[in-house]
């Protein structure tokens, strides 16, 4: 392994490594918006794996600092794929019937700019962590 | 490469190993494996979490579900039941006891909501044994920045300004310490990381080895920096194999990383790192004691001055710091001194890591802000006094320390009102005491140690010490008289006037708090011949109530020593003389007849 | 080669130069004291005693032990919040002490107190009793009862042929492991275990005679209690006088005489041989012979071997060994047996003179006598402890019968003409018995560290350059430095002449030698400091070393008053050979006079 020799090393070395460890810095963090992706059998049956890689791909690339995570079924398997996303300090919101391009605008428009989007399922649940 | 999806922690501290955390990793690995999910999701062995009452613990990140005294035959159900299919398994979540929730996210448990952790900011959270995790976790930025962008003189004003003191008990400033010296000029000076941690029931330095050392070598680098040392020991005891090991790895990869050696960030600082082993005398954490240990001589103090910083290691000027001080000082220079000094109190900055432990729900090590009371500390991070019991004192500072009681709850803690209660900071053991301790007996118990530590250098600890336990033995067994009382007071002021080192000057403080907060008890210890803890047993009385005994001689019968006299259908009588005090006739006892006076 | 004495001086020139005062308050007094010292030091000076216990100073020898450990001379420094122990405190300018506090007398005593309770009270048959620091300390702080009843630390009893350890009274001052690693480098103590049962003993708890113990006893002479004292054999010489069937011969050793008077209240420095000879002869020794006639025979022999050794040099002999190593200090033999066991065939092969005087006693003056060997009894008097050790040496003896019986201490001799009600004050001066009782100026500087060279030049100039001395004082021989050289002129040809006393440093300079580093033509070695004055059988000096000097000019005194000052002038010795044995070095006295070394490196055993 190469010696780091500066400044300019030790930062290179840490932005490869990053990648193995955001997930994990990120759930250390407070403040950030939490993305949980429905990932019971009818979610991922219905494509949820690609829309929780996709969301993990396009956050980096947009610069969201986000914490993705998967759960279990939500209970709305009419809706799948669905997401839920808690902006801080706010009530979680969920949405239904997720593809790329409606991740696309919860992305750009909620988790950016707290605009809401279309798609947005009532709440009727409790989650275990409150 | 991709991300991983999950990480799951895995406690890897020396009590939860104790419990099986490697085969619960390994577990974990393999079920992963079977499932096609190795890409997806990553299983890490950490340094401790802290909540060791509850071990081992398992973190799922970036969800921070807590699992605790996980069994590695749960690995199966972890995996299928929270990873695959995102149900959380409730069975193995912390349940608060008050409110008889169950808790998943750690962030609100009460044991950590309190907490702070900066020098445990990596324990429970990278893998030890990976350099790449602390490097990707803001690691050797710090010495990266001081060697990069400060000059030593500024490094030392930066750890001055943050207003860190030793947390190896005496808190002397930090950054005075560097500047002393670094002021002192010869051909060789030494960095020593004093981790010989020796307080009964304190871990912390254990445990910020074993979960982020490189955070100490980081730091030691930089104080290797600040004063013009090249060379670096780490004094650290035999028993802590562990950390041994990790610090063992932590150093060879550093030194592969180019991070000791020569010319570190291609500057012309060089530094390196060795190991020094000691064989667990609790007196070779004095500092000059630790010296004449590492020298090869017998680990015995010397007074000062001449202070270390002046003629330390082989004569040379040496910088002796804790490892807990130095697992603060990365962050103080990557956050800046002035995030620091806003932490705490006035002149207690920071943070503090206590080990909680004794008649206290939740034992285990925690970091707070200096400044939170006792209150705090017992009742929302500690869960309360175990089985619902009054809380009595609260013993810091270990065998140099003193105790603390009901009126000292609201005292914000630090140094100083810590010192002016009777009782010091110490490395941070806390120990928790409700009705049932008997404080004659703790003094004397922490005695036992001080004698058993002591180096036998001077007289007053050598001797002096030995007459306070028999004096303390002599009340414990209800031999005592008054004057023993005053000749303990005597003996415990002239010993704390006259000891050579500070170890022998402060061992008297559990004698002489536990006489100034509970004077009561020594004097009925003395004159009734009582032990209202019930912890005494040579002042135990085992009694029948003749109201409540049948006569059915079923004590009598069993008493190994035939202590128990009567005639059937009457009360039986226990002889005081014979009773050894075993308790079997109050286990046979069926009409709860017999209790302890 | 620059000397050691003028690098001491051009040190205490720069001292001088560099010396800077402080003002402090002790008591109320208004003390100005040099930069550096400290407040117990600065205290004497203002003649306030204060009392202490484990710290000990033997000036001019470098030495000083000050562990801060028994905290006897604690004090109370304004501004400090605990007591300050003075031998360890610096003083500071404004510095204002108080010794006599309540809190510091309250403390001091309470110190004393506990270290009296872990301490055996047998003061009646104590060997230390009326030189005992401890004692003399608890009756100063006028220490009635001891409050604190407990445990008393035990060890096992070690008896060394010469040194009795009773590590029961061990107060862990630390005075003998500091003299013994420091002043000695001989290593056989050091502190072991921890707490109530610390004490110092010697590697994994040997006996000392396992240990790498020379048996000089200097840790006898610093050790402020009964915890380390010589073996005593009174007993045995008292039944040997009175048994009619023994004749019994004495002989007392040069530095004896200096150093007597001492234990009979007379100034460190009288020679008191006149009464030390009578009081012998009212003890009942059937002859009082001198230890001085069988340093001249040694000086005849060793001399004798020397120049034997120079001029096989000087004739192109690469097999001969320089420099000579004087061979007259059992402790130094068994250091070099023990340390230098490469190096066995550089010593003189010359007995000691005790061992020289035995070998004559009971071979020359027995036949003399016509009496045989067995029925003789030869007592020594000397200022050591290991010569006890030397004269039970296998080699010395024939058929298992010693040439030295025994060998008391100048403290047991004082002891006996106690026991003897003898008023040695008031004895009239009495001279040995003749022959073995003659001896010039030569023998008695023996004594003295530089002494035997001295005596050595004084015989060896004039057999060599075949004139006669003019000068027999060799002043640049004399001094206390604990290594000193020196070149003597024999009419021509330079003799390099080497001088170390104390242990530590005969290591040095025998390490530099052992390295080729220096070249000498002789060394002479005594392992204690000052050389046999400053003996460990000597009275009591309690680290004042003024004593030792006091002594040493005594014996130069006792020089000048011979009429006689070269050995090989000593009628007597004269006879001695022409009766006896022929010729210095040669068939008969090789046989009697001379000795040969072991190797003791290996006698250091690690029992498992």
């Amino acid at each position: 392994m190469a010696q780091i020799k500066s400044l300019a090393d030790l930062k290179a070395l840490k932005n490869s490594i990053h990648e193995k460890m955001d997930t994990r810095v990120k759930g250390n963090k407070d403040g950030l918006v939490q993305v949980k992706v429905a990932m019971a059998t009818c979610g991922i049956a219905a494509g949820a794996k690609t829309i929780f890689n996709y969301i993990m791909e396009q956050a980096d690339k947009k610069g969201l600092e986000i914490v993705l995570s998967q759960t279990g079924c939500m209970g709305y398997c009419h809706a799948e794929p669905t997401i839920e996303v808690t902006l801080p300090g706010k009530e979680p919101i969920v949405f239904g019937h997720v593809d790329k391009a409606k991740a696309d605008e919860i992305m750009d428009k909620y988790i950016k700019n707290g605009e809401l989007v279309e798609g947005i399922i009532p709440v009727n649940y409790n989650t275990i962590d409150k | 490469m991709a991300k991983y999806k999950m990480h799951v922690l895995v406690c890897g501290g020396t009590g939860c190993t104790a419990s099986h955390s490697h085969e619960i990793t390994d577990n974990l690995k393999a079920v992963l494996r079977d499932k096609g999910l190795e890409e997806d999701i990553q299983v890490i062995l950490t340094g401790c979490f802290g909540f060791c009452e509850k071990g081992p613990i398992v973190k799922i990140m970036p969800d921070n579900t807590f699992y605790t005294e996980v069994k590695p035959e749960d690995a199966k159900e972890i995996v299928e039941e929270h990873i695959i299919k995102g149900r959380k398994v409730t069975r193995l979540l912390y349940t608060d006891p008050e409110k008889k929730e169950h808790v998943s996210d750690s962030k609100h448990m009460g044991f950590y909501k309190k907490q702070l952790r900066i020098a445990l900011r990596n324990c429970g959270f990278i893998d030890p044994e990976n350099i790449e995790e602390y490097i990707a976790n803001d690691g050797y930025a710090a010495v990266a920045k001081c060697l990069t962008e400060y000059t030593p003189a500024q490094v030392i004003d930066e750890i001055k300004l943050s207003g860190l003191r030793g947390r190896g008990g005496g808190g002397f400033p930090t950054g005075m310490k560097w500047e002393i010296a670094s002021k002192n000029h010869a051909d060789q000076k030494y960095v020593v990381c004093n981790a010989d941690e020796g307080d009964p029931g304190a871990f912390m330095d254990r445990s910020i080895l074993e979960g982020d050392p490189h955070s100490v070598i980081e730091a030691m680098t930089i104080n290797g920096y600040a004063i013009g040392a090249t060379k670096g020991l780490i004094y650290i005891r035999a028993e802590y194999p562990l950390a041994i090991h990790r610090l063992q790895i932590a150093i060879k990869q550093a030194r592969e990383y180019g991070l000791l050696g020569k010319n570190i960030f291609g500057t012309d600082f060089d530094f390196d790192i060795e190991l020094r082993y000691g064989a667990g005398a609790f007196v070779c954490g004095e500092e000059t004691a630790l010296i004449h240990s590492m020298e090869g001589k017998r680990g015995e103090p010397t007074f000062k001055p001449p202070f270390p910083a002046q003629s330390g290691y082989l004569q040379k000027p040496t910088n002796v710091n804790n490892v807990e001080t130095y697992a603060n000082v990365p962050i103080i220079i990557l956050k800046g001194a002035n995030w620091f000094n806003k932490i705490g109190t006035e002149k207690s900055k920071g943070t503090k890591v206590f080990a909680l432990a004794g008649q206290i729900n939740n034992v285990g090590l925690i970091e707070v802000p200096m400044g939170i009371t006792l209150r705090e500390i017992i009742y929302e991070i500690g869960g309360g006094i175990k089985n619902g019991r009054q809380f009595k004192a609260v013993q810091t500072g270990g065998p140099s320390g003193g105790c603390l009681t009901e009126k000292h709850l609201d005292t914000p803690i630090d140094y100083d009102n810590l010192i002016a209660a009777g009782s010091m900071m110490g490395s941070g053991g806390m120990v928790v005491m409700d009705e049932t301790s008997c404080m004659v007996a703790i003094a004397k118990f922490y005695l036992e140690f001080t004698c058993e530590e002591s180096c036998g250098k001077c007289s007053p600890c050598r001797i002096g010490n030995k007459r306070m336990l028999e004096i303390l033995e002599r009340i414990t067994k209800g031999q005592g008289c008054m004057e023993d009382l005053e000749n303990l007071k005597n003996l415990a002021t002239v010993i704390k006037d006259t000891a050579l080192c500070g170890l022998g000057q402060t061992s008297p403080n559990p004698v002489l708090s536990t006489m100034n907060n509970f004077w009561d008890e020594y004097v009925e210890h003395v004159k009734d011949k009582k032990c209202r803890a019930g912890a005494c047993k040579s002042l135990m009385q085992y009694v029948i109530d003749p109201n409540l005994c049948v006569g059915c001689t079923s004590c009598a019968r069993n008493c190994p020593v035939n202590a128990i006299q009567g005639e059937k259908k009457t009360p039986h009588v226990i002889n005081a003389e014979i009773c050894i005090k075993c308790g079997t006739c109050i286990e046979k006892c069926k009409f709860n007849a017999i209790s302890i006076k | 080669m620059q000397s050691a004495l003028n690098k001491d001086l051009l040190n205490s020139k720069i001292s001088v130069v560099k010396m800077e005062m402080i003002n402090l308050t002790i008591d109320g007094k208004a003390i100005q004291a040099e930069k550096g010292l400290s407040i117990l030091k600065a205290a004497r000076i203002a003649g306030i005693d204060i009392p202490t216990l484990c710290y000990y100073e033997l000036n001019g020898q470098k030495l000083e032990n000050r562990p801060g450990g028994c905290r006897v001379c604690v004090v109370e420094v304004e501004g400090r919040k605990n007591l300050a122990p003075a031998c360890a405190t610096e003083i500071m300018e404004g510095m204002v002490v108080h010794t006599h506090s309540l809190r510091v007398v309250n403390a001091r005593r309470t110190v004393v107190e506990l270290i009296l309770s872990d301490h055996p009270s047998d003061c009646l048959s104590c060997s230390k009793s009326g030189h005992c620091e401890l004692q003399s300390l608890a009756q100063k702080l006028g220490i009635r009862e001891i409050p604190f009843k407990g445990a008393q630390s035990t060890y096992r009893k070690d008896n060394s042929p010469a040194i009795i350890r009773d590590v029961d009274k061990c107060i862990m001052c630390r005075r003998c492991e500091t003299v013994c690693n420091q002043l000695q480098t001989v290593g056989a103590l050091s502190a072991v275990n921890r707490g109530f049962e610390a004490v110092v003993a010697t590697a994994f708890e040997q006996d000392l005679v396992k240990s790498s113990c020379t048996m000089c006893g200097q840790c006898v002479m610093a050790c402020p209690v009964g915890a380390l004292s010589e073996v005593n054999q009174t007993r045995q010489v008292i039944q040997a006088i009175n048994n009619p069937d023994k004749t019994v011969i004495v002989q007392t050793a040069p530095a004896v005489r200096v150093a007597l008077g001492e234990e009979f209240g007379y100034p460190a420095g009288t020679i008191v041989t006149g009464k030390m000879a009578a009081a012998l002869r009212r003890i009942g020794f059937d002859y009082v012979f001198d230890t001085d006639f069988a340093a001249d025979l040694t000086i005849m022999e060793e001399g004798t071997e020397l120049l034997g050794r120079i001029s096989k040099f000087m004739n192109g002999d690469k097999d001969v060994k320089l420099p000579i190593l004087t061979s007259c200090c059992p402790g130094w033999v068994n250091f070099f047996e023990t340390n230098f066991p490469d190096m066995l065939d550089v010593p003189s092969t010359a007995k000691s003179p005790q061992q020289m005087f035995g070998a004559v006693a009971k071979n020359y003056w027995a036949e003399k006598l016509g009496i045989k060997r067995e029925d003789m009894v030869v007592v020594s008097i000397m200022p050591c402890v290991a010569k006890k050790y030397e004269c039970q040496r296998d080699e010395f003896k024939e058929n298992g019968n010693p040439d030295v019986d025994y060998s008391l201490t100048t403290r047991e001799l004082a002891e006996l003409i106690k026991q003897f009600n003898i008023d040695f004050n008031s004895l009239e001066d009495e001279d040995f018995d003749m022959p073995l009782g003659a001896s010039t100026g030569a023998a008695v500087i023996f004594g003295a560290t530089g002494g035997v060279i001295e005596a050595a030049v004084r015989t060896a100039y004039e057999v060599f350059t075949k004139k006669p001395l003019e000068k027999v004082d060799f002043t640049e021989l004399r001094g206390l430095e604990g290594v000193r050289e020196a070149t003597v002129d024999f009419n021509g040809t330079p003799i390099h002449l080497g001088i170390a006393h104390g242990l530590g440093n005969a290591r040095k300079l025998l390490e530099k030698v052992r390295k080729g580093e220096v070249q000498y033509h002789a060394i002479e070695v005594m392992a204690c400091p000052g050389g046999c004055i400053g003996g460990a059988g000597q009275p009591y000096h309690h680290g004042d070393f003024s004593i030792v000097e006091k002594r040493f000019e005594a014996i130069y005194q006792e020089d000048k008053n011979k009429e006689l000052r070269k050995s090989h002038e000593n009628p007597y010795i004269k006879q001695l050979y022409d009766e006896y044995f022929g010729e210095p070095c040669g068939e008969k006295s090789h046989h009697l006079l001379h000795t040969h070394y072991f190797d003791k490196s290996k006698q250091v055993e690690i029992e498992a």
